[in-house]
């Protein structure tokens, strides 16, 4: 959280997307969180996915709850609406912005404290229901602000900085996503933005509730030996699933991807994913075999990263409530209010 | 023959029904009220139910009451046994000279009953059993008979009663014949068998005039729908969960897109409270507006968010549906003991609006204005309701709405006044009201856009720790709540006949018995002047009439006195001078009790001298 706006100038030499911005028009405020802080990285591949998506900033409402991840939002999109609510009660306070206006891109920002603890059930609960969002956890598996207890996420058996051993089993968000229907499921980590900035970028093209879970080590309170989510630790216990490269649906290109090494799923706004495939057998589009690639790697001390799950054909909240296409948030009392004659015709039966 | 004199009475009587709880006498009950009404008679039911679907207890009162009192009035005229579990406890509730009816397939002994009321047998298991086959008929058909007795007894229009059955059987012609055939098996049987009708009757009239019948919850769910509602997030408690059921069924039918058929709404039964709140506040933040309808264990619950919505100034109605507290308390009982709870939710220095309605009417009025209001003051309000009003039918003036009406969306800075330079400063006074101007998400591609927190910030609301900016808001927000003063319901008076020195405020579904208790207070030399509280914050004359007065009565349904508490801490009024007359067994309040105990202070005040004693 910070009131120090970054400058204005830029240099003119900067690229620019579509709409003619650059870089820098989709930054916001100067970020006051540790210097390394994996969360900066998040931020920083949230820019670039929404440059090269050439989205407008403006269209974009950020939500978060409370915590080191929650403040990210005023650092990046400073043109967007930002709402740092309470603590992980994010899921239902976008979903209720969504049900105003359907037409904004809604992008959830919130941490394994504000989601695996306090705010367990309202992910959830948001996931089951499709709402149409990006939903990201920046996952360090510690409580940065109180200084270093764990969180739900903390592998058993892992060290927070004071030394002590966590005897809890830890809660894998990117496995009960799966169980609960979300119809994107990927997990990225903060130090691999070439992997990151795609998996934003699909996220956001995708009609429903996506989910990304990044690994974003603390690099004040846990980043040190004993840790499962230091830098270290996940370089060395990566195992990527997929590569992407998002190609949106109204600037189709060409590629040269070689014959069975990509594999294009076109998602439901049209735009389309190429997932270039690492591993031969791995099958994006089967929700129980990437459950079960997940647990197979995690019992060998893997970390799983990638593309694990998508369902093309995906819809949302709105398409379940059949609401209309034109925002609630723009009708008018013409458009809501039944009037006197239907109040007569109620009055009569009441009679 | 019992020695009390049976009561006589037409039109003016209270029939109590002592059932079992999922025996389906809810429907036969229902109809004996409206029955009543279609004579052009006034009731005033009321559905005494426990916390259970099946087996325990329930009772249905039907106050008929000519003169039209629609408060409870105590005490029973003749009640309807049907539950031998509460056999005692009903024979003893009757009035001396009042009537029992019974089913005497097995005749009781002579020692069960009273010898002060009259005891009325009709075998309605044997007449069911010879006539029916299956169990579940059986239990059904026995309530229609009752009512067929019912209607000889009490000399009812039998063709009215056929027409009522006509209208909710409408094209189930099989259940129609069978549910008539019923009514008039109890009917022949009482006419051939007992003295009818007996001292309590039914005569026509035409005193019901063009008053409706609906429960509270039902016109406010209206009342949100014409208030231009379009996203309800609820999560079912009792007595709350039929506003958001009644919501639901009146935008089926009222909301949908005439061409694409597509719903102008969107209701989520959230996971729990806290979510339900959090979805309202999110779609108020966005610019729709949304409500949630919960009782008191449920804002418990959202008041987290609740002090986020009065912090970060975000729009929010909650129906307040309240019932007898604390904790689980007794879920389906009701009380006004929310006040405090509501007025000063979450943490912190918070204060927030409380619409009081007395009756459906009001909770119509209320929960549309509601709407109006939280986007004018970019706040939470609170509609509160109770169980007495929510969940019973009460005979009200007809909903009215003016077609010219427009809502009133708030201070919205449009993109067109973003870019004719208008200084946008989300927590700026501009108007100098307390209330400062917002911009939805997506106005306006580089101006208007700003951070919602619940966090301290300046008035360009970005993030400040300092002390004096954190104070300045604060204060902003006092003067807000000060604006809504006359921005919400007025308190209504009424002065007694003669000039008095004492005075009553009450509010909510107090009011019937409170207009009746008036009558009984002055047939005994006392009179009242009446102050009706409509909301919180209270208006000038609030404290202007409790100054006027040497004492003021505050008439409440809770254990302590907790709107005379608000009113002694926002008026700085010396609490003596307002005297607690508190009703709180879970029941609804009586004209009675009201009397009785304002009756006994009055008493006592002649009784004992105003005047210092020498020491």
């Amino acid at each position: 959280m910070t009131y120090i706006a970054k400058p204005k100038f830029h240099h003119p030499g900067l690229p620019k997307n579509d709409l003619g911005f650059t870089h820098r028009d989709y930054e916001g405020k100067i970020s006051t969180l540790c210097a390394g802080c994996g969360h900066d990285s998040i931020t920083a591949s949230i820019i670039e996915a929404c440059f090269e998506l050439s989205i407008e900033p403006h269209r974009v409402a950020k939500i978060s709850g409370i915590g080191c991840s929650s403040k990210t939002p005023d650092y990046f999109l400073g043109n967007s609406h930002g709402f740092n609510s309470v603590h992980g009660r994010m899921p239902s306070v976008l979903t209720g912005a969504n049900l105003a206006n359907r037409d904004l891109i809604y992008l959830g920002v919130s941490g394994d404290g504000d989601s695996a603890s306090i705010g367990f059930g309202q992910f959830a609960h948001s996931i089951r229901r499709g709402v149409n969002m990006t939903y990201i956890v920046e996952n360090n598996g510690v409580y940065g602000l109180t200084k270093g207890q764990f969180s739900a996420t903390a592998d058993r058996g892992s060290k927070s900085k004071k030394g002590v051993t966590n005897t809890d089993n830890a809660i894998d968000l990117v496995a009960i996503a799966l169980q609960l229907g979300a119809s994107f499921v990927a997990r990225g980590f903060s130090g691999d933005k070439t992997q990151l900035v795609p998996l934003i970028a699909a996220a956001i093209q995708h009609k429903g509730a996506a989910f990304i879970d990044v690994i974003s080590p603390c690099i004040a309170f846990n980043n040190h030996a004993g840790s499962t989510k230091s830098f270290d630790y996940v370089r060395e216990h990566n195992d990527a699933v997929n590569r992407l490269d998002v190609i949106t649906g109204r600037d189709p290109i060409s590629v040269d991807y070689a014959p069975g090494t990509v594999q294009v799923v076109e998602q439901h706004d049209g735009s389309r994913i190429a997932l270039r495939k690492i591993d031969a057998d791995y099958d994006a589009h089967d929700r129980v075999g990437a459950m079960t690639f997940l647990q197979k790697h995690a019992a060998k001390g893997q970390i799983v990263t990638g593309l694990l799950y998508v369902d093309p054909e995906s819809d949302d909240l709105h398409s379940h409530l059949d609401t209309v296409e034109t925002p609630l948030n723009t009708l008018e009392a013409k458009d809501l209010c039944p009037g006197t004659t239907a109040l007569d015709r109620i009055n009569a039966s009441l009679r | 023959m019992p020695v009390q004199s049976p009561i006589s009475s037409v039109n003016d009587f209270v029939v109590r029904f002592a059932n079992v709880n999922g025996s389906g006498s809810a429907s036969a009950n229902e109809m004996f009220a409206r029955s009543i009404l279609r004579h052009g008679v006034p009731v005033s039911p009321r559905n005494i139910f426990p916390s259970n679907i099946q087996g325990l207890p329930t009772w249905y009162e039907v106050r008929v009451t000519e003169d039209g009192h629609l408060g409870a009035r105590g005490g029973v005229d003749m009640m309807v046994a049907m539950n031998p579990q509460t056999w005692d406890k009903d024979l003893a509730s009757i009035e001396p000279g009042g009537y029992l009816f019974y089913d005497s397939t097995k005749p009781m002994p002579a020692s069960k009953f009273r010898a002060d009321i009259t005891v009325i047998g009709v075998p309605l298991t044997a007449i069911t059993n010879s006539t029916y086959t299956d169990p579940r008929q059986r239990q059904l058909f026995k309530n229609i008979i009752y009512l067929g007795a019912l209607c000889a007894l009490l000399d009812m229009d039998p063709k009215l009663v056929e027409q009522l059955i006509g209208e909710q059987y409408k094209g189930k012609e099989k259940l129609l014949s069978s549910n008539v055939h019923a009514l008039h098996l109890g009917r022949d049987w009482a006419l051939q068998n007992l003295k009818c009708p007996i001292g309590l009757r039914i005569k026509k009239a035409d005193k019901v005039g063009d008053r409706i019948f609906i429960e509270g919850n039902n016109a406010a769910a209206l009342g949100a729908v014409y208030g231009g509602a379009t996203v309800c997030a609820w999560y079912p408690i009792t007595p709350s969960s039929s506003l958001a059921d009644a919501f639901t069924s009146h935008c089926k039918k009222l909301r949908h897109d005439p061409e694409t058929g597509k719903a102008k709404y969107a209701i989520v039964q959230g996971e729990d409270e806290l979510a339900s709140i959090g979805i309202v506040i999110g779609a108020s933040w966005n610019g729709a507006r949304a409500f949630t309808a919960t009782s008191g264990p449920g804002i418990s619950l959202m008041t987290e968010f609740i002090g986020l919505s009065y912090f970060a100034e975000i729009p929010a109605v909650i129906m307040n549906v309240q019932r007898a507290g604390p904790s689980t308390g007794m879920p389906t009982r009701t009380q006004q003991c929310d006040i405090i709870a509501c007025a000063y939710a979450s943490h912190g220095d918070t204060k927030h609006v409380l619409l009081l309605p007395e009756d459906p009417a009001e909770a119509f009025e209320f929960a549309a204005q509601a709407f109006d209001l939280a986007e004018r003051l970019q706040t939470t309000i609170f509609v509160m309701l109770d169980l007495d009003i929510g969940m019973n039918h009460r005979l009200c003036r007809p909903l009215k709405w003016d077609d010219a009406r427009q809502y009133d969306r708030g201070k919205v800075m449009t993109a067109e006044m973003l870019d004719d330079g208008r200084d946008f400063g989300r927590y700026l006074d501009v108007d100098g009201d307390g209330i400062p101007y917002r911009t939805y998400p997506g106005t306006h591609p580089t101006k208007g856009s700003y951070f919602t927190r619940g966090t301290s910030r300046d008035r360009y609301a970005r993030y400040s720790e300092e002390g004096s900016v954190y104070a300045d808001n604060m204060q902003r927000l006092v003067r807000k709540f000060e604006t809504a003063q006359d921005m919400v319901p007025r308190p209504l008076q009424a002065n007694a006949a003669k000039p008095t020195k004492y005075g009553v405020i009450y509010f909510g579904s107090t009011a019937p018995a409170m207009d009746e208790a008036i009558g009984l207070l002055e047939a005994n030399g006392h009179q009242l002047d009446r102050l009706r509280i409509r909301a919180f914050p209270f208006h000038s004359s609030v404290a202007s009439f409790i100054a006027d007065h040497d004492f003021v009565y505050v008439v409440e349904q809770n254990r302590d006195s907790q709107l005379r508490s608000l009113i002694v801490n926002e008026n700085g009024i010396d609490p003596v001078r307002l005297v607690p007359i508190l009703h709180y067994d879970g029941t609804p309040i009586t004209a009675r009790f009201i009397a009785g105990a304002i009756g006994d202070h009055q008493d006592q005040l002649k009784l004992t001298p105003l005047r210092k004693v020498k020491s």
